[in-house]
């Protein structure tokens, strides 16, 4: 109602002094069209000096030389066969897929070990409480960068070489050519064990959503939980049983100076995930822990006093309201990681940046470069922030103001 | 938290049993954590300390206990250089007191009693004073280019420089967030999503190939400066989404009433927004600064010479390779007195401000 009025009393101000100085929205639409023009201005200025650069020192534009040969070689590409021979483009994606590999890996175990420490500090046995708190300030005080070098030098400098290898366990062997440790041997049940656990991630769901419409009618309480995770974990298992449960090993042996065989963890890539890893944690761990600080206490004595089980308090009670807290600042966690993962390219692990830095040194072509590596790191904040605005509109409290 | 099992002025033993061996799993989760430390503290405290080689001429007594002892003689041998980088040996004393007036500058901004507008021509004089000092060129110090600058001064400069120049800006941009012109709001939201959304290093090497593009043929600026240009921009960035933050908890019954005196908008934003904004962002603001001070690390990777890199030179000489864990212990140490002093301010200051508003809302 107000603010009908108030918009009727602007409309018949406007109306009056409708191109006249005196008009706000005259004076904002001078603004905006002279900062606009400033800016298309600056752009234009910068675009035309760029193009007058390349010109003067004869590089090319464009995005041809991704079809060249890019000539170098890559020190791993577990996904896909690299060889110097091939083009820029498939450069390009070895080092998304390094990239993707380390920040995946990351994520799993930062949230692991962020979660375990985030409950360790709010710990009542004060021993436990300190060490993860001091965990906590002296990780987050120091840059990743300085603690990637410091795990770095410890594997390539203070590891002895293969033939001294550190064994602490059967078949892994620790050393400064990176970590080795045994694989199964490739059988063809891995594909259907995988094949399985998608079969058996959507039968879980399936059974879930029966099970909230059965309660929804009935009142009868399935056990979702037990159910899926026979159904996640079952499925693999008996297509691994039905193939005669291969457990066949490829064991790394010590061939020369190196070891052969077996899964590897090279240097780079190891101090790399130690680093992300561990630095990563301690944030996660702030945010677990003021996430479960979040939840009033009365939320867990009500939940008891309405005779739910400790573990439906849990799921139904405590952690929706954690989560909220908690979810937003994980993915930015999450997001951090994922562009820390960058600094890869400090200690030679060739990630997205390290390729990009190598292809624009050779061919001059900088721009071209420095757009790659930013399409894809927006590419991958804005879908994150994309997925962050859906679920806050889904947790979000009915009726409460956003 | 650790209180919830003895009452505060128990006896030591009752606060031992209280908060270590309170159950069975406690009690066996404190002994099996207290063996871990004992062993892990043991060895290092001998490899630290008892065995650790803390001077020599040159790096055989450390290649001698290598596994035994540290070898802190190295950050003994390369201290200077690690601190000052390579500027002129016989000028040390100036950098050395351009670190003292940082940090005395520093410390008093952080104290609440000296917040006012004169701090802001303090810090002018101060930066200016530094100038002098690093430059020289007048007063009969010898002129020193900034290609020579290096070390820890350098990594002050880049920072406290970079937040100098990047909190202005970002309080423009936070304030053209939240305009009411689209225009104004979309550039800055492209710009701050823009720069929140790569890596800092991007953005770094950008600086370093991409902007001598970007200038007119002939001109052309150091690398110094277009590395602290990229670290403004990308500062900004961040830091106006904390200020955005601040404005958010500004009550709109403030701007109404700002509204309903007539003010105009820079008034209403200069006298009566931006002080309370700012004032409840100042906790988070230290923690962008802190997150800000340990990325002026990155600039290791485009090759200027600040702590990091002086610290990795001072390892990459033949005679010192292979002491990367002593240098990079060091290395943290210093990051981590300056990072672990700003938190606990911003901790200490978050915890008065709270009880500040608390008592006011009692009072009122």
């Amino acid at each position: 109602m107000a603010g009908d009025s108030r918009q009727g009393a602007r409309a018949a101000a406007q109306r009056r002094a409708a191109w006249s100085l005196n008009n706000p929205g005259v004076r904002a639409l001078i603004y905006q069209v002279a900062l606009v023009a400033a800016v298309l201005l600056g752009v234009w200025y910068l675009a035309s000096n760029t193009a007058h650069n390349l010109e003067v020192r004869k590089i090319a534009s464009g995005f041809g030389f991704l079809g060249r040969e890019a000539g170098f070689e890559i020190g791993e590409s577990p996904f896909t066969a690299y060889g110097a021979a091939d083009t820029y483009r498939k450069a390009f994606v070895v080092g998304l897929l390094n990239t993707f590999r380390v920040a995946l890996i990351g994520i799993v175990l930062a949230t692991l070990i962020g979660t375990l420490i985030g409950l360790a500090r709010l710990s009542h046995n004060w021993l436990i409480a300190k060490i993860s708190s001091g965990y906590i300030e002296t990780v987050r005080n120091i840059p990743l960068l300085v603690q990637l070098f410091f795990w770095y030098a410890i594997i390539s400098e203070n590891l002895p070489g293969p033939r001294e290898a550190l064994n602490p366990l059967p078949g892994v062997y620790l050393s400064n050519r990176g970590i080795v440790f045994p694989v199964f041997a490739s059988h063809p049940v891995h594909v259907w064990m995988g094949v399985t656990l998608l079969a058996g991630i959507a039968a879980a769901w399936l059974v879930a959503r029966w099970a909230r419409a059965r309660q929804a009618r009935t009142g009868q309480i399935f056990p979702v939980f037990s159910t899926g995770a026979a159904l996640i974990l079952g499925l693999p298992l008996v297509a691994f049983l039905a193939a005669g449960a291969p457990t066949a090993l490829n064991r790394p042996e010590l061939a020369g100076f190196n070891f052969a065989g077996g899964g590897v963890l090279t240097p780079e890539f190891a101090a790399l995930l130690a680093g992300l890893t561990l630095y990563t944690a301690a944030f996660i761990a702030e945010i677990v822990r003021a996430g479960i600080i979040a939840v009033d206490r009365g939320q867990f004595e009500a939940a008891a006093a309405l005779g739910l089980r400790p573990r439906r308090v849990m799921r139904l009670v405590i952690l929706p309201q954690a989560l909220r807290v908690i979810v937003p600042p994980m993915t930015s966690q999450y997001l951090n990681l994922t562009k820390n993962s960058s600094l890869a390219v400090a200690i030679g692990y060739p990630d997205l940046v390290s390729i990009a830095n190598t292809a624009m040194n050779q061919t001059g072509q900088a721009i071209e470069g420095i757009a790659v590596i930013m399409a894809v790191y927006l590419t991958i904040s804005l879908s994150i922030s994309a997925f962050m605005n859906w679920y806050n509109a889904r947790i979000a409290l009915k009726g409460a103001r956003r | 938290m650790s209180a919830r099992h003895a009452p505060a002025g128990a006896s030591p033993l009752s606060w031992i049993i209280g908060n270590l061996f309170y159950s069975v799993p406690s009690a066996l989760a404190t002994l099996l954590l207290a063996y871990l430390a004992w062993k892990a503290i043991v060895p290092f405290v001998d490899w630290a300390f008892v065995n650790a080689i803390w001077s020599a001429p040159d790096s055989k007594p450390c290649r001698e206990a290598r596994g035994a002892g540290a070898c802190w003689a190295l950050i003994t041998e390369k201290h200077r250089f690690i601190l000052f980088g390579t500027y002129p040996y016989e000028q040390h004393w100036r950098p050395a007191l351009g670190i003292l007036l940082l940090i005395a500058l520093y410390v008093v901004s952080a104290m609440r009693r000296f917040w006012r507008p004169a701090l802001a021509g303090v810090w002018l004089a101060g930066l200016a004073l530094i100038g002098v000092l690093m430059w020289g060129g007048v007063f009969g110090l010898p002129y020193v280019e900034n290609e020579r600058w290096g070390g820890l001064m350098l990594t002050l400069l880049l920072a406290t420089i970079g937040i100098a120049f990047a909190f202005p800006l970002s309080i423009v941009l936070a304030l053209g967030r939240r305009s009411d012109m689209p225009a104004v709001r979309v550039l800055c939201v492209g710009y701050i999503e823009l720069i929140r959304g790569v890596p800092l290093i991007s953005l770094l090497i950008m600086a370093s190939v991409m902007l001598p593009l970007f200038l007119p043929e002939g001109l052309s600026i150091d690398k110094l400066l277009r590395a602290q240009i990229a670290m403004i921009l990308f500062a900004a960035a961040y830091l106006a989404e904390v200020v955005r933050g601040g404005l958010q908890a500004v009550p709109q019954g403030q701007v109404e009433a700002a509204d309903a005196m007539g003010l105009s908008y820079w008034k209403k934003t200069l006298l009566i927004v931006l002080p309370q904004a700012l004032r409840v962002s100042i906790p988070p603001l230290v923690n962008t600064f802190i997150g800000f001070f340990k990325d002026t690390s990155l600039v290791v990777i485009i090759g200027l010479f600040d702590l990091l890199t002086s610290i990795k030179v001072s390892i990459a000489e033949p005679a010192w390779t292979g002491f990367g864990v002593e240098a990079y212990i060091f290395a943290s140490l210093v990051y981590f007195a300056f990072c672990y002093a700003m938190s606990q301010y911003s901790q200490n200051l978050e915890r008065e401000l709270a009880r500040g508003r608390a008592h006011y809302l009692r009072e009122n």
